[in-house]
């Protein structure tokens, strides 16, 4: 019951964009150790305008 | 045995299928439960994935699994992300879902329960879950191109354009008529307006919250945004019972025509952070639990579907809008069965994040069965109200008088008896001063909701059901409206950018005003005289929203008719070439007929005709005669924006023809702009926890 609520709270926060930046900096530490990873308000803005550009909604 | 087993099941399955769509067509009774609707569609939905959908994906398409799709190669952590299937779903489910299922289906109702049914279940598996699954796919196979970008790659320039021209004008279109659906809803209903008012600053709090006060915490925001949103939906039933409050929330259609204009400007123009990113945040939690709500509380109660199954409308003397059932029913249902604007998120948006082709399927086509449903259910609600009260509170006061005794008086000669009191104890219950001639659909189906929750969970609560309903329809209306203007905006500077190149800089301040401006000026004019037009403008809008619509579904259905030949499949090009027919048929005979039919109602330039006749009589009523000059100005631009919307429809449909005849004649053609197989190297379960 307990792991069927933790993968439920799972998908939410993936659905929502709640984990975006852990996904980034995961995603940062595998393929781009070199340099220092965007600040979690400075990541959330970019993502959140790019995700704003171009049709994203329906009728 | 196992086999035998699952062969057992699918037979059983379809002669259930077969028994449930047989029982709702040859019923002639009184009445029928909703239940024979639910087990239909899931039937349907059940045998065509399986056996349809699953031969697509295998044989016409030849899905492969093992080839590395945009996501995996062009992996970004941003756009481009691997992603499990049941979250692609969720998201593609989220942006393909807006008002339209909702409201096509009520109006559609007017024929009777069962052609609207028949043609979303149908429609749908065929047609509308066959353009999203395929484009779904041929985008996957281009790095995740958008539909204008493929139409020109695969057909030209002219095809690309053609593409381009149509997206845009059915924006426009589209956000006019959603306009008006959201500003009759509000009309004279304080509790309405100030529940839909209260949804911008609260949008405003959440979009500070997440982008300030705690970055990044969307659900916490989202959270705090749901609650606030529940309570205006209380505190507008205060402001209503507050008579100093209530006036200031109580005007005219007019009045808030202006004020939605005026928001979509502003919300063209303020960032993306402050109104329209956290307005869609709440506008999918609420859409997604009340449509998961709807489900459970029809299964639950199983009411009974009221309306007959076919009514005397079908010869074309329909209330709510004018024309024989053929071909309008098609045109007026377009979202639900097969919907044009699904191939721009299905190209372009939904690609970035599919890891594994194998999951097109489920997506693709399994997304737009689930749109069918809501579309159902939507038809449910509408045909579970008494037919008289359906007519009373869709039929404009221009068709049946603006006086309720007049109105009754004549949706009663119709064979649906209604009466004043009847309708009045039901707006007293909804917390409404009248439902007489709520044009549009959403008060109908927020009365059928509410009629619906409120035999389910409590009947005390009418009044708040029916506002959430309303809130409920206008809080996605608007994100449509949101979004939409500034799609539109975006793609204006691009065009005029081709012109002025600083015009297309998305920053440059001159340029977003006036693209903005140019935009809610568009969809502003068909949106005010729709809230002057004494017919409803339903009427004349939602068919021209119908046409773009499925002519855009067309464009898609080109493309994917031509890539098929291009990559040797001729003998499958039926799977898109039979939707791609039937759709060029019903739209070319509707818009013919808005064109051509000697009926006023029905034909744009006749009705212009009439009533510049009664003009120049001077036997219109002073009020009419005032709006006269505009209405028939609107009437020719209608039928001129028809005949655009068709000879671009031809045009595309014979360059497609072109470029099939050159390629099967062993000419040159452009060639399949299909990115190189790439294997995928993303190990099984790696994304699919």
């Amino acid at each position: 019951m307990l792991s069927k609520l933790k993968s439920f709270w799972r998908v939410l926060r993936r659905l929502s964009g709640d984990d975006a930046y852990e996904r980034y900096l995961q995603h940062h530490a595998e393929h781009h150790q070199a340099d220092t990873p965007l600040s979690k308000e400075i990541f959330f803005r970019q993502w959140q305008d790019e995700k704003w550009n171009g049709v994203k909604r329906c009728c | 045995m196992n086999k035998l087993l699952k062969n057992t099941i699918w037979v059983l399955i379809i002669v259930i299928g077969a028994a449930a769509v047989g029982g709702i067509a040859l019923n002639r009774g009184e009445s029928i439960n909703t239940l024979w609707f639910i087990t239909a569609a899931l039937c349907i939905y059940a045998i065509a994935y399986r056996f349809y959908a699953a031969w697509i994906a295998a044989t016409v398409l030849a899905i492969d699994e093992t080839r590395a799709t945009p996501a995996e190669r062009l992996d970004n952590g941003r756009d481009f992300v691997p992603t499990n299937k049941w979250i692609v779903f969720g998201h593609h489910f989220a942006a393909i879902a807006g008002p339209g299922p909702l409201v096509g289906p009520t109006l559609a109702a007017q024929f009777g329960y069962l052609p609207g049914t028949l043609w979303i279940l149908f429609g749908a598996v065929l047609g509308g879950c066959v353009q999203d699954m395929v484009t779904l796919f041929l985008s996957t196979r281009r790095d995740a191109k958008s539909l204008g970008q493929m139409a020109r790659d695969e057909l030209g320039a002219l095809g690309g354009t053609a593409a381009l021209i149509g997206t845009f004008a059915i924006m426009i279109i589209l956000i006019a008529v959603l306009g008006l659906v959201v500003v009759n809803a509000m009309k004279h209903s304080p509790w309405a307006t100030a529940t839909v008012s209260a949804t911008i600053p609260i949008a405003m709090i959440v979009g500070l919250y997440m982008r300030s006060f705690r970055p990044g915490q969307v659900l916490e925001a989202s959270a705090l945004g749901v609650v606030l949103l529940l309570l205006s939906v209380m505190g507008g039933g205060w402001i209503d019972h507050n008579p100093t409050l209530r006036v200031w929330f109580d005007h005219e259609g007019l009045t808030l025509a202006w004020w939605v204009m005026a928001y979509g400007f502003a919300a063209a123009i303020l960032p993306v952070w402050l109104l329209l990113a956290p307005r869609d945040y709440l506008s999918t939690y609420v859409k997604l639990g009340t449509i998961t709500l709807l489900a459970v509380a029809i299964v639950m109660l199983q009411p009974t579907v009221k309306m007959p199954a076919l009514t005397q409308f079908i010869d074309g003397t329909g209330p709510i809008f004018g024309g024989k059932l053929f071909p309008f029913v098609f045109i007026t249902i377009a979202c639900g069965a097969i919907s044009g604007f699904h191939a721009l998120i299905a190209s372009g948006t939904t690609p970035k994040l599919l890891s594994n082709e194998r999951d097109i399927r489920m997506i693709g086509y399994g997304g737009m069965l689930l749109e069918s449903f809501v579309a159902i259910m939507a038809m449910m609600a509408a045909t579970v109200l008494d037919p008289g009260v359906f007519f009373a509170i869709n039929s404009p006061a221009g068709v049946v008088g603006k006086e309720a005794v007049d109105a009754v008086a004549k949706i009663s000669s119709w064979g649906f008896p209604v009466t004043v009191d009847q309708m009045q104890l039901l707006a007293n219950q909804m917390g409404e001063a009248t439902l007489f001639a709520r044009t549009g659909g959403a008060p109908s189906l927020a009365v059928g909701m509410a009629s619906i929750f409120g035999s389910a969970f409590g009947e005390s609560m009418l009044a708040l059901w029916y506002h959430f309903a309303i809130m409920f329809e206008a809080i996605f209306i608007l994100t449509t409206l949101d979004a939409g203007t500034r799609v539109g905006r975006f793609m204006l500077q691009d065009m005029l950018g081709n012109i002025w190149p600083k015009m297309a800089e998305t920053s440059w301040t001159p340029s977003v005003v006036l693209t903005s401006a140019l935009v809610v000026a568009g969809w502003g004019y068909f949106l005010y005289i729709g809230v002057i037009d004494p017919n409803g403008g339903v009427n004349i809008l939602w068919p021209l929203f119908g046409i773009a619509n499925q002519m855009l579904a067309a464009i898609a259905l080109c493309v994917a008719t031509c890539i098929l030949i291009k990559s040797g499949k001729l003998k499958y090009a039926w799977v898109s070439g039979l939707p791609l027919t039937w759709l060029v048929t019903i739209t070319s005979t509707a818009a013919w007929e808005k064109i051509a039919s000697d009926n006023i109602r029905i034909g744009f330039f006749s009705a212009a005709n009439d009533l510049a006749d009664k003009l120049a009589a001077g036997v219109l009523p002073p009020e009419k005669a005032a709006v006269a000059p505009q209405l028939i100005f609107n009437l020719h631009l209608d039928g001129w924006l028809t005949m655009f919307f068709v000879a671009l429809l031809w045009l595309i449909v014979f360059d497609m023809l072109r470029v099939c005849s050159r390629y099967l004649a062993g000419k040159p053609v452009l060639p399949l702009a299909e990115s190189p197989h790439i294997p995928s190297r993303l190990v099984e379960d790696w994304v699919r926890d």
